[in-house]
């Protein structure tokens, strides 16, 4: 019983009936309102995700068949009729060498979801072979004070999503680190508040690229003779300049706007600045803070991408990147899986906060 | 001139040289606020004179709007004042402090604290010296009075307006103010909540005997609670216009006043003075 108390709250707060929904139906309490409900939650977004497979599916199919098409007919107008009829058993086989480069279909894209997941794997076996062959040499180095060899072959999918979440990590810690701070400070004086004010819009704005320029010309400049990793450095440094404004803003107008009764409780009391800060003013901004928080950690992730196709950083930016250049075969479905990991690596971020969020928020109405 | 009125018991002289009857604990002298509007300023209160004698309940009413809550405001130091002076115990105030509490109309607790939290915040910062066990047992001491024996660890967002504003008297009263300000702290209680309140004040109003200010809508109210009621003219330029003493003796129960001779007759002269 508690336990499922537990569950509803857990569901509550991920923003979803739909777990809800789920296990009254497997406790077998269907009742006449769990069934609309069921309808709603369950079967409406089974249906609308068969519909969006079944959409995606038949544009392909049909994106396919004009660029066949159009293969065939420049075959046609350019070698003649012996050419067109090649080009098209070519095509009709599924040969590599002369299939139509366009969307892949839903098929296509899981078939390429497995190829990754396989590569993985195997490179997950080299890996480990590599370590048991280098061990001994390795501890042999590490004794006489040299660095260890390392593996230095292609990383994975899973590696290069792994990668990406550690630079937009270290990106949103860099964003909470100098723009809780400061939006404390500018929220608390009036004074600063205006004059930093047209500094906030000016940089708000600013493109991602542009944030990676400047801190690749910073950068470069400052790791120029050191061992560091400075794709990742510059990475997480744009990704945190970019996504730290909504975080900066929110936080000045939480604290800015505290309740004018606490603020008088606070007067009355007498307490020092300090204590008004922590015991007063940061609870009572802190739904707004998170809520900037949220913000900046999914703009990080959505500048993330972008910076490190730019940046040749590793990530799933660059794999992205890679695989357009790459042109082979299966790259354009490649490049669709990463889209969905991408999205639902996003959507879970999100969630994630606004779990957060919810346990900060006293008032239990806000935050949805 | 208010000196008359006074039973002149000279005691405590202040800093400034001036010799004050002991016994005055809050003394207005000829207060004075302007609020700047863009239409020129508006003049609230002018030549505004009270004092307030130690341990006296006074009780203040007025027409909506003639300035009761900028004059409190002002003797809790949370409004500049424009002109005249307020001083305690015959030294002048310099902004809010915790020798005045004040219980606020809204409850005005954190919401993400408990109610020990809260009202810890006030005793923490008024008994530093005092070890943690010990300032716990005054909080919890004055929830108890409120009868919040069993809420000590309720979110205060968790209470109803009734309760909440229990912790409030809580809260001001456990940091043993010289003065207990009160805005209409039960204006937005229902008439049982409200009821229940106004005993649970006078109780424990009973037992500390602080120097209270109150502001009160409900002539009922500023009886059964008062020493002394005083009315305010309507403004601008609101001054206090008549006082009436509550000559019932203490501790007071509802029904025993509601019996008393006396009682119609403070009901009818406020009556009068706030219908003209
Ligand atoms: N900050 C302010 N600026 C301008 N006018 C104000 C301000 N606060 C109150 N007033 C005006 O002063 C008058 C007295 O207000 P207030 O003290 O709240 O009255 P009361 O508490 O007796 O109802 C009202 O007319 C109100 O509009
Ligand atoms: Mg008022």
């Amino acid at each position: 019983m508690k336990q499922s108390i537990a569950l509803g709250k857990l569901t509550k707060f991920m923003g979803s009936g739909f777990l809800g929904t789920l296990k009254s139906i497997f406790t077998g309490k269907i009742e006449k309102e769990d069934f609309k409900n069921f309808l709603r939650k369950v079967m409406v977004p089974i249906a609308s995700i068969l519909i969006f497979i079944g959409l995606w599916h038949m544009g392909a199919k049909s994106l396919y068949t004009i660029e066949a098409n159009y293969k065939i007919e420049k075959a046609l107008s350019e070698q003649g009729q012996q050419a067109a009829d090649a080009m098209k058993a070519c095509i009709a086989s599924g040969d590599v060498s002369c299939q139509p480069n366009t969307l892949p279909s839903p098929a296509q894209v899981w078939a390429s979801y497995k190829t990754l997941l396989q590569d993985h794997y195997a490179i997950r076996a080299n890996k480990k072979a590599f370590k048991e062959k280098t061990a001994t040499i390795n501890a042999e180095r590490l004794a006489e004070g040299k660095n260890p060899i390392t593996y230095t072959g292609r990383p994975s999918f899973v590696d290069q999503i792994l990668t990406s979440l550690k630079t937009v990590f270290a990106g949103f810690l860099l964003a909470f680190i100098i723009a809780v701070p400061i939006g404390i400070v500018i929220g608390l004086s009036k004074t600063l508040r205006s004059s930093a004010n047209w500094l906030i819009q000016i940089f708000k704005p600013v493109s991602p690229v542009v944030w990676l320029l400047l801190v690749f010309m910073i950068v470069k400049t400052l790791t120029k003779d050191s061992q560091s990793d400075s794709a990742f450095i510059i990475s997480f440094i744009s990704v945190g300049l970019c996504a730290m404004w909504p975080t900066l803003v929110n936080t000045a107008m939480g604290v800015a706007s505290v309740d004018k009764d606490y603020i008088n409780v606070a007067k009355v009391l007498k307490l020092g600045t300090f204590k008004k800060v922590y015991q007063v003013i940061l609870p009572s901004s802190l739904p707004l803070i998170f809520t900037g928080l949220r913000i900046t950690l999914s703009v990080s992730w959505m500048v993330l991408i972008a910076i490190e196709l730019l940046a040749q950083s590793p990530g799933l930016g660059s794999f992205v990147w890679e695989e357009f250049q790459n042109g082979a075969i299966d790259s354009n479905s490649k490049i669709i899986v990463a889209m969905f990991v991408i999205g639902g690596i996003g959507f879970l971020l999100d969630r994630m906060m606004l779990t957060i969020q919810n346990m900060v928020s006293f008032n239990k109405n806000d935050g949805v | 001139m208010h000196t008359k009125t006074i039973n002149n018991n000279i005691g405590i002289s202040a800093e400034n040289g001036i010799v004050y009857p002991s016994k005055i604990m809050l003394d207005l002298v000829d207060l004075k606020k302007v609020y700047p509007t863009p239409k020129g300023d508006y003049v609230v209160l002018k030549d505004l004179n009270l004092q307030v004698m130690k341990g006296e309940f006074v009780t203040i009413i007025g027409h909506s709007g003639c300035g009761k809550t900028t004059m409190l405001s002002m003797i809790a130091g949370l409004n500049a004042i424009s002109g005249g002076n307020i001083s305690v115990l015959g030294k002048q105030i310099k902004g809010p402090g915790p020798d005045r509490g004040v219980i606020f109309q809204s409850p005005s607790l954190m919401p993400w604290m408990t109610s020990l939290q809260n009202v810890l915040l006030g005793v923490n910062q008024v008994f530093p010296h005092a070890t943690k066990t010990q300032r716990t047992d005054i909080a919890k001491y004055y929830l108890q009075k409120v009868g919040l024996e069993s809420a000590f660890h309720k979110k205060a967002s968790e209470l109803s307006q009734g309760m909440q504003q229990r912790v409030g008297i809580a809260r001001a009263f456990a940091i043993k103010p010289k003065v207990l300000l009160l805005d209409e702290p039960f204006g937005m209680l229902d008439s049982l909540t409200r009821g229940e309140l106004q005993d649970i004040l006078i109780e424990i109003w009973n037992k500390e005997k602080i120097t209270a200010v109150m502001i009160t809508h409900d002539v009922d109210e500023a009886i059964f609670l008062a020493d002394r009621v005083v009315m305010m003219t309507s403004g601008p330029e609101a001054k206090i216009g008549d006082t009436l003493n509550i000559d019932f003796e203490r501790p007071r129960t509802r029904k025993a006043i509601l019996e008393h001779d006396n009682y119609y007759k403070y009901r009818k002269h406020l009556i009068d003075f706030l219908e003209h």
